[in-house]
């Protein structure tokens, strides 16, 4: 399979050049940091080691071998609440279209991982604040299906503000679809990962980040059901810098591990590495079938 | 406008009493009213139609959230056995999920309703029907036991949402309903949810994953509550009506989207001018439903289940599998 376009465009120049800045300010300790720096520092900060939030390309990038191949691609949002506010649904998604640069709030495919062949499916905040619609629900459910069939390990990547508000009820029920396809996948025996990153809230975090067999999450990454402002409000208090921190839910039994951006595919991969003898025999069993 | 229904049908009760007085004083005394009696009761019906004839979808928010609304005990109470089971085998036992053992027409059920209060102190004790991931493992830990041992499983739903408190962020919140999605999808028994007041968010879907969804003709049922959704998008929440217009989380609604199966109606007034009426409605849909789906296998049950959610969303593309794309 030839290299993607996007892909070889990556490897080619190295940092992210669609973006106008050269530099980049670390919204933690105000360092600016030269762009192509922080690429090679995979979007690390050179000096806090505060971890930025990942374009989903650059994830695959940092991930996957060689080629990728896209699954749900062209899957695009509808408009079935025919929602108007200050914008139309259908132009505000036009504009995330346009500053993203991508399709919308996930990127799924097919890759390898120091040669294990692995489903990957990972949502961008750029996007609509990665909020979860019928796209990131239907794209996910395919990639899972996929994964499913050709009996791989999944790994997802969240980063989601939640529901996405202009799908109404058709975003809530994105958490019953992709649970359905997880509980398949997982059903048949196949190892599901996911790796929580900044931020996950919501309906994500209350459906398929929390249903995989190990949770992985980066440090200093927002985790939680209700938003911060949310629960501020309604206790009428102000809550502690640590509060919804992966490191807080590592302490409380939420999640697995937090993992250091440097060393997650290593991890991710020492994962695998647990069920790729089963993945043989199942692949085996297929093929004798034949 | 907040509560405008509650408002407005104090109104109507207070004519509604000085009609009762003059039937009373009409029977006793010798001077024939029946004339006022008529005039008044024309303008009472008149008046019941122009507020409940056409409610809005921010009236039916209120409407659902009705205090004197029947709640999900009101329901459990008029099934023909009850034995509540408690707690969540970890932690604690959550008032705001009231579940166990039960027979509704006769027929093995395992039933599981979220609580609200009906007063203040009730509310307090209840958390306001707001569950905590306490409740929410029990209701897993049912519907596993529902699951194994071939008990179909009822839910009830009443929730604003499920608690945001620092407590439930503590005991992960977000992995108790997903858990609770799972062990739903999961089920090998056949599931029928009614959406009975409001079914706010995630914390209200807990419970909704069911091979037949019914809702009553005011309940509402959206993928956060007005308030919530105005000040996610606009950071103001006092722009709840129209959030809740825009929305589109009336049961005529959801039923023409397909997220919803059955809409069963309410009286003139809503549902808790006539409890005992729509009580005894929804139970009798819940018992058809049921009737329906246990003379399906169990494959033949999970795989619709599956397909029933696999369909749902809204999209432009065919499915195609495109590899690569540019950026
Ligand atoms: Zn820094």
């Amino acid at each position: 399979m030839p290299m993607p376009d996007w892909l070889r465009s990556r490897r080619g120049k190295g940092a992210d050049t669609r973006d106008a800045a050269l530099w980049s300010k670390c919204p933690v300790c105000g360092e600016v940091l030269y762009r192509r720096d922080l690429a090679a520092n995979l979007f690390v900060c050179t000096k806090c080691e505060h971890h930025f939030r990942m374009h989903a390309y650059d994830r695959i990038n940092m991930l996957i071998d060689g080629d990728f191949t896209e699954i749900g691609a062209a899957v695009q949002a509808g408009d079935p609440l025919e929602w108007v506010d200050k914008k139309t649904y259908p132009v505000k998604i036009a504009g995330d279209k346009e500053k993203s640069g991508l399709s919308e709030g996930v990127v799924a495919g097919i890759g390898t991982m120091d040669g294990f062949e692995v489903a990957l499916g990972v949502m961008d905040f750029h996007f609509r604040g990665g909020t979860m619609g019928t796209v990131v629900g239907e794209r996910l459910t395919m990639l899972l299906e996929e994964a499913r069939r050709r009996h791989l390990p999944c790994i997802i990547f969240t980063a989601s503000g939640g529901a996405r508000m202009e799908e109404g009820m058709f975003a809530l029920m994105q958490m019953a679809k992709t649970t359905a396809a997880v509980t398949r996948l997982m059903d048949d025996g196949n190892l599901f990962v996911t790796v929580l990153t900044d931020p996950t809230t919501g309906g994500v975090s209350a459906s398929f980040a929390f249903e995989s067999d190990v949770v992985v999450a980066e440090p200093k990454a927002m985790i939680g059901f209700a938003g911060r402002r949310v629960i501020e409000q309604t206790i009428r208090q102000k809550l502690p810098d640590q509060f919804q921190t992966a490191e807080f839910l590592l302490e409380k039994g939420a999640i697995d591990m937090v993992v250091d951006r440097h060393d997650l595919k290593n991890t991710l991969v020492r994962l695998l590495q647990y069920t790729s003898q089963k993945q043989v025999r199942a692949l085996q069993q297929v093929q004798d079938k034949l | 406008m907040n509560n405008s229904i509650v408002e407005r049908e104090r109104g109507l009760l207070e004519l509604e009493r000085r009609i009762a007085e003059l039937r009373n004083a009409n029977v006793s005394q010798p001077v024939d009213m029946s004339a006022e009696i008529a005039a008044l009761q024309q303008k009472y019906e008149e008046l019941q139609r122009e507020i409940f004839g056409h409610l809005t979808p921010w009236e039916k928010v209120h409407m659902a959230r009705h205090p004197n609304r029947p709640t999900s005990l009101d329901y459990i109470s008029q099934l023909d056995r009850f034995d509540e089971l408690h707690g969540d085998r970890m932690f604690r036992d959550d008032p705001a999920i009231v579940a166990g053992f039960a027979l509704l027409h006769g027929r093995p059920v395992m039933v599981m309703g979220q609580q609200r209060g009906r007063d203040t102190k009730e509310n307090l004790r209840r958390n306001f029907g707001m569950v905590t991931p306490e409740g929410y493992r029990k209701v897993q830990r049912l519907a596993h036991t529902a699951s194994r041992l071939d008990v179909p499983i009822v839910t009830f739903i009443d929730t604003k949402g499920a608690d945001p408190g620092i407590t439930s962020e503590e005991h992960a919140q977000s992995e108790a309903i997903a858990k609770c999605l799972y062990e739903f999808t999961e089920a090998r028994v056949p599931i029928v949810a009614s959406i009975i007041g409001e079914g706010g968010s995630g914390g209200a879907l807990a419970l909704g994953i069911a091979d037949h969804v019914i809702m009553l003709e005011h309940s509402v049922y959206s993928v956060a509550s007005p308030e919530g959704c105005a000040a996610i998008l606009w950071g103001d929440a006092t722009k709840a009506e129209e959030a809740a217009a825009r929305l589109k989380l009336t049961a005529a609604d959801l039923r023409a989207f397909g997220i919803i199966d059955e809409i069963v109606p309410e009286p003139l007034g809503g549902a808790h001018r006539e409890p005992a009426t729509v009580v005894s409605t929804v139970l009798g849909s819940v018992s058809m439903a049921l009737q329906r789906l246990g003379a399906m296998s169990t494959d033949a049950l999970r795989e619709a289940r599956y397909q029933k959610y696999r369909r749902i969303g809204a999209w432009e593309t065919e499915r195609l599998e495109v590899i690569g794309t540019s950026r």
